[in-house]
């Protein structure tokens, strides 16, 4: 499986070594670990609660493996997403890409992050000092998602 | 009709329910037209559905459109702009 929610952590050692374990052609491996802090909107957050839509958080990330398969040129692709309790320091999410080559497995990697942040149906919930609030959505992840569509066609 | 109905994350505390089965009237064959629907119980239900709001809806977990049809025994979801990673 290429995608997993959980609420236990990861190890990102283990995880990378398994998905290129036995396969001679890979060249290289790139990965994201995404990671609670302990602030946020200049804020303190002392919590953070993780919640997704069963079902469709899988399937929306495996679009977005899907269509990454098929604009890079890379092997394989994990997708680990923490749900639940986390607290700062604690590792949020996983992306690890194998292929032949740096350039494409940076690029997919990076394309998924961007598609997971505005397509895969999470949401966080911060305890700060002053009460708990759901995170607002960025514009910057929304424009840094948009620079990976495709050209418009300028047919009528 | 008979549908499934989910409020997820903000929108669950806000609405004061996780979801429910509802009996709805051709009226909300649509995803547009069930959002009208839920809005005329009034109260929390016309602000946080209203118009304007960044709101998502799924339909059977893909993403929807206002001019989605929803169909008998279908799962319609309604949840804010995602904020995972």
């Amino acid at each position: 499986m290429p995608v997993r929610i959980q609420t236990k952590d990861f190890d990102a050692g283990a995880e990378v070594a398994a998905l290129r374990r036995d396969n001679p052609k890979v060249g290289a491996v790139a990965s994201f670990i995404g990671v609670c802090r302990d602030a946020n909107d200049g804020g303190a957050v002392t919590k953070m609660t993780l919640e997704h839509y069963p079902g469709m958080t899988e399937k929306a990330l495996d679009k977005i493996v899907s269509e990454a398969k098929s604009r890079w040129e890379v092997m394989d692709v994990l997708v680990v997403h923490r749900v639940g309790e986390l607290k700062p320091t604690d590792q949020i999410v996983l992306v690890v890409v194998t292929g032949a080559h740096r350039g494409e497995a940076f690029a997919a990697c990076e394309f998924i992050m961007d598609y997971l942040k505005t397509r895969a149906p999470l949401w966080k919930k911060e305890e700060t000092p002053l009460g708990a609030r759901w995170v607002e959505a960025r514009s910057s992840d929304d424009e840094a998602a948009q620079r990976w569509e495709p050209p418009k066609s300028s047919a009528a | 009709m008979k549908i499934k109905v989910l409020y997820l994350a903000s929108l669950r505390e806000q609405l004061g329910r996780p979801g429910e089965d509802l009996e709805i009237s051709p009226a909300g064959s649509t995803v547009a037209g069930l959002r009208a629907l839920l809005m005329a119980r009034g109260g929390a239900w016309q602000t946080v559905l209203a118009q304007g709001k960044a709101l998502r809806v799924a339909v059977n977990q893909e993403m929807a459109q206002p001019t989605t049809p929803v169909k008998p025994g279908d799962e319609i979801a309604f949840f804010p702009p995602v904020t995972g990673g």
